[in-house]
């Protein structure tokens, strides 16, 4: 490819914070002595604590360089399966730094406090609108953390009932924090597989749904990118049992506006805001994952819960005997929340069915153009990612690996890879609503080149990346002899 | 990886489906894993061990091997007692995959039921097994 | 729609690549029955300048720091913010970025976790640190299903009544199910926690303390060790109030064995709560045990430094249903402030910054003194105090939220016999101005 998109710029090597120290320095503004020094007892205190002493410009020269040696959203494509790495608009970065909302403290007086209520009460009328579920909590720190939330209501109904069940349903395809939330709540997982269509089937649920089983975790469309079709028979086994089913709303951003996971027999759903609401993922958060479910469910959601009230005011209620309990110190990620607040408003209904039928239209090009190169292993229609596997690259002795890596020498963020685990060698891509044609059309590209090198240069591949900052590292000393602070 | 004709197999010791190798020496049983359990786990980052005092049943977990990427359950050929573990695992785990059979020894056990020895493979009904 | 690239005529060419003739076809695999029929009853788009005057309003109703004066902590804490802190936290390339699963094209994000790491345990005195936890209640329930986990036929905790209200409630929700019994630990009346009663409990699998406790009172942590050595179990101890540990004696050091916290006070905006900081830290021997990422350091194929996660194998992508925990996201990007907020601070700005909080706590505490007010609980404090006042006092409180003025926190909710106790704070913003004139008031 002439003109890659990657090229190697000029980055600085640089040092760590405490090897730019200098005894002396300080990098912030002390504010004035205006009342009198007053030591705690000596036996309480202690020397301070051994930090860098760094200028200003050493900080800010430090995290600028440190900065570019990082891949984000707005370097480049970042086709990160089951990740949504799609575009985070600048004007909610605005909007969350608003002095009202980023000052604002959380145990201000609520008549103080109007304008952060109204906008997570509003925000939940419109999460439970997109989902077609009739209560939302916005608690949950991180999808992770709403799955926990939402198992706990799982738990609290079913105890509630009288009579605690032990297992709940997972399928081979789910994210692993799935069965690992279901632990937390002392249930055991049973897992099921998909059929040969990479999707459920109705008799594989009926054959382990029984009376001690909780209900299901499911996540549609699945991480295989399908649209788990049978779901409504899924539902309907999963409750004549008296189970609940829950829905990881991960992939959400494939159905706004298509379909509302409440119509179709799902219970309890939790979002992703950092993936479908276009929040930025931080480098690993903070994120937000509110619970979203049905009205016989509501019940259970955490405290403290915001209420409207006759004269159009706010408020918050923490008395609800039913309820889980609390999931976070506050009220979950405010500042995270603004952000998708804004987005929603920025959108508008017609908007937000526009960015699910765009994510979806980018992948199915996708597989379209590929799925000549790369094995797809579900040749059927896929909705907002697509899977392809190094099978046909096997014979050439290059794995996804190998491949991913290369990726990063042609400008692009490979995609996930090795998930969904029952793929062998999965090679997972998201496009997203935001890649424009030209630089799909290029991402297409680059890959069918590399699938080329893989044929006839695979050293070039093994070798890859060859313009990072680093090369492959190796996480095998990293994990033997962990070295975790300097 | 390793094909199965390739693999290191000694005669002299005793196989588990779950690929742990058992063998006797005088009243002691010491256990590891073979070498198709290294060979495909990769390079082994650590070995959780088990205490020792503690006892298990034949069949019974005791303890994890980890690889960068996976995390497998080692489960115990004998019953018995744990009178021994191999620390130096903790240091220096990737004696498993150099020396599966001698400094890669994981655990050994006073057995409570030597007979159970004879439920375990031979090398040859190990190899059939690995062939299917 | 500004976000969105495709023309007609690029989405045309692509449906035709694709064997579709709209955009409705794309969605054939899904049941004609389970399609909805109308758009979604949403509010109409706003433009930028319809969203900016929306969003103005809504920030405009709110009481925020400095314009209004808000003299409580309890959790989150107004501290200044250096600008440049701000100004580095908006390159996007560490906010844009996901999980460094990709490490060659992460170094950015990679070592400036690991310098968190590296200066989260220079403050604590522990030996290791996580990437980070949501926030400190969540990090510190973690922490006790750690002791539960270690200690395995153990199924009781205790915790002391002066850990945060809130926390308190988070770790209910997280044992509830699994059915962990928590023993809450009262106060003495100096306003720290009764190590005494301790003595009368038996099989605790660990011992959870939080210094600067709710009451803002500074923890004998060593008289604590001894207490929860004796019932053979583990020393968690909390903290709300990061900057704290400018000066005071660092927990590891005094036999923590885990420590959980809070780091909002590190530079981040306090956002009506959310998102915090959560911290996790002990020592060496507990590496495995610590739910979430850590970043390490080796090498790469040229034998350069570079940093990678590690330890993963702890973790739910790969242990599923026997992971430690199941948190997959963290708070990577408060990381990154609390880190860059430490470098700016440095030694001698995080001593001088923590004691100037003291220092103005004290002189607050002798301003209401003198006015009468009387102080119940009289152990050393860090930045935060509980003063009992009169019944006059919450009428007069009321009227001051008009004149810009929130004083203090009414503590009855949080204690019930605590009738007429507020919690205040002060922090290094409130000038001495501030505190005089709100005691002028208050009078």
């Amino acid at each position: 490819m002439e003109n890659k998109l990657g090229i190697s710029g000029l980055v600085f090597n640089e040092p760590f914070l405490w090897e730019k120290s200098k005894h002396g320095r300080c990098g912030i503004s002390i504010p004035e002595q205006d009342v009198e020094q007053c030591l705690l007892p000596s036996d309480l205190t202690d020397g301070a604590p051994e930090l860098p002493q760094l200028t200003e410009v050493d900080v800010v020269r430090h995290f600028t360089r440190l900065s570019q040696w990082n891949f984000g959203v707005d370097s480049g494509m970042y086709p990160l399966g089951s990740c949504t790495m799609k575009y985070n608009p600048k004007t909610n970065e605005v909007q969350a730094s608003l002095p009202g909302l980023a000052y604002s403290h959380p145990l201000a007086d609520e008549d103080v406090s109007q304008g952060t209520l109204k906008i997570m009460y509003d925000l939940e009328k419109y999460l439970c609108e997109i989902t077609g579920m009739d209560a939302v909590t916005l608690q949950p720190a991180a999808g992770a953390h709403g799955e926990l939330a939402g198992m706990l209501v799982i738990h609290a109904f079913h105890a509630q009932k009288g009579k605690q069940r032990s297992k709940i349903i997972i399928p081979d395809t789910a994210h692993g924090t799935n069965p690992a939330s279901a632990t937390l709540c002392g249930y055991k997982s049973i897992n099921i597989k998909s059929n040969e269509n990479g999707i459920l089937a109705p008799e594989t649920v009926a054959k382990v749904m029984d009376e001690d089983t909780a209900g299901i975790m499911l996540t549609n469309p699945n991480t295989l990118g399908l649209f788990e079709e049978n779901i409504k028979a899924i539902s309907d086994i999963v409750h004549s049992k008296g189970g609940l089913v829950y829905g990881d709303g991960a992939n959400m951003n494939a159905i706004m506006g298509i379909v509302k996971p409440g119509h179709i027999g799902i219970d309890v759903l939790h979002l992703n805001l950092h993936k479908t609401f276009a929040t930025p993922h931080g480098g690993g958060g903070p994120g937000a994952g509110p619970v979203a479910v049905i009205k016989e469910l509501e019940l259970f959601l955490p405290c403290p819960k915001i209420k409207k009230k006759d004269n159009n005011t706010y408020s918050l209620i923490d008395n609800s005997p039913n309820s889980i309990g609390r999931m976070i110190t506050f009220y979950g990620h405010f500042n995270v929340m603004v952000k998708a607040y804004s987005y929603i408003l920025t959108m508008g209904a017609k908007g937000l069915k526009k960015v699910s039928q765009l994510a979806v239209l980018n992948a199915n090009y996708i597989k379209e153009s590929l799925k000549h190169i790369f094995y797809l292993p579900y040749d059927i229609p896929c909705m907002h990612e697509c899977v392809f596997t190094d099978k046909n690259q096997e014979k050439y002795n290059i794995t996804t690996l190998d491949m991913a890596k290369r990726l990063m020498d042609y400008g692009f963020h490979p995609p996930t890879i090795y998930f969904p685990l029952v793929v062998h060698g999965a090679l997972m891509i998201e496009p997203t609503e935001t890649e424009s044609k030209e630089t799909i059309d290029e991402f297409i590209k680059a890959l069918k080149e590399i699938a080329g090198e893989a044929q006839n240069n695979p050293e070039i591949l093994y070798s890859a990346p060859h313009i990072s900052k680093v090369s492959r590292l190796d996480e095998v000393t990293a994990a033997r002899k962990p070295c975790l602070r300097g | 990886m390793k094909e199965i004709n390739d693999l290191n197999l000694p005669e002299n010791i005793k196989y588990t489906e779950q690929h742990e190798w058992a063998k006797k020496d005088g009243e002691i049983i010491i256990v590891g894993i073979n070498d198709y359990a290294q060979d495909q786990l990769g390079d082994i980052v650590f070995v959780e061990l088990p205490d020792i005092e503690d006892s298990f049943t034949q069949g019974e977990e005791f303890g994890t091997v980890e690889s960068v990427k996976a995390v497998s359950e080692i489960y115990i050929p004998v019953s018995g007692e744990i009178i021994e573990i191999n620390s130096e695992l903790e240091e220096d785990p990737e004696l498993v995959n150099t020396s599966p059979y001698d400094k890669g020894w994981i655990v050994k056990i006073k057995p409570s039921n030597l007979s159970e020895l004879d439920n375990l493979f031979s090398k040859s009904e190990y190899l059939n097994m690995l062939k299917g | 729609m500004r976000y969105l690239s495709h023309t007609t005529s690029d989405i045309e060419k692509m449906l035709k690549k694709t064997g579709n003739s709209s955009l409705d076809d794309l969605f054939k695999t899904i049941p004609e029955k389970l399609l909805l029929k109308k758009d979604l009853d949403l509010p109409e788009p706003l433009t930028e300048w319809d969203l900016n005057q929306h969003m103005d309003e809504l920030s405009l109703s709110m009481a925020f720091s400095p314009k209004q004066k808000i003299f409580i902590g309890a959790g989150s804490y107004n501290h200044y913010i250096p600008a440049c802190v701000s100004y580095l936290l908006s390159r996007s390339e560490f906010s844009t970025a996901y999980t460094p699963y990709q490490p060659e094209i992460s170094q950015g994000t990679l070592q400036g976790i690991y310098e968190f790491q590296t200066m989260i345990t220079e403050l604590l005195g522990t030996d290791i640190a996580t990437a980070s936890h949501y926030d400190c209640g969540t990090a510190l329930s973690e922490a006790l299903l750690i002791a539960l986990r270690k200690k395995k036929k153990i199924k009781k905790v205790a915790v002391s009544s002066l850990v945060h209200p809130h926390h308190r409630q988070i770790i209910n929700t997280y044992f509830k199910p699994l059915g962990y019994e928590i023993i809450e630990i009262p106060f003495n009346q100096d306003g720290t926690t009764d190590f005494s009663y301790l003595e009368k409990i038996d099989d605790i699998a660990g011992f959870a303390l939080q210094s600067p406790n709710f009451f803002g009172c500074i923890e004998n942590l060593k008289a604590a060790k001894a207490a929860a050595n004796l019932k053979n179990a583990f020393l968690i101890t909390s903290f709300t109030e990061a900057l704290a540990y400018g000066i005071l004696k660092k927990p590891g050091k005094l036999g923590a064995d885990i420590v959980a916290g809070e780091g909002q006070s590190l530079g981040i905006s306090q956002s009506f709560g959310g998102p915090g900081l959560g911290i996790l830290s002990s020592m060496k021997k507990y590496i495995r045990d610590l739910p979430g990422r850590y970043v390490g350091k080796t090498k790469d194929k040229q034998g350069r430094n570079g940093f990678v996660l590690t330890l993963s194998t702890r973790e739910q992508h790969i242990r599923r249903e026997k992971a430690n925990s199941n948190i997959c996201s963290n708070n990577g990007l408060n990381a990154m402030t609390a880190c860059m907020y430490m470098a700016c601070a440095g030694k001698i700005g995080i001593k001088k910054i923590a004691q100037l909080n003291h220092d103005k706590a004290v002189f607050f505490k002798k301003e209401l003194e003198k006015i009468d007010f009387t102080i119940p609980f009289q152990a050393p404090f860090f930045n935060e105090f509980v003063v009992k006042v009169s019944d006059e006092f919450k009428k007069k409180r009321e009227n001051l939220k008009s004149k810009g003025i929130i004083a203090g926190l009414d503590l009855e909710k949080y204690y019930p016999l605590l009738k007429n106790h507020y919690l205040f704070c002060a922090t290094e913003v409130c000038s001495r101005k501030d505190i005089e004139n709100l005691v002028k008031e208050v009078k």
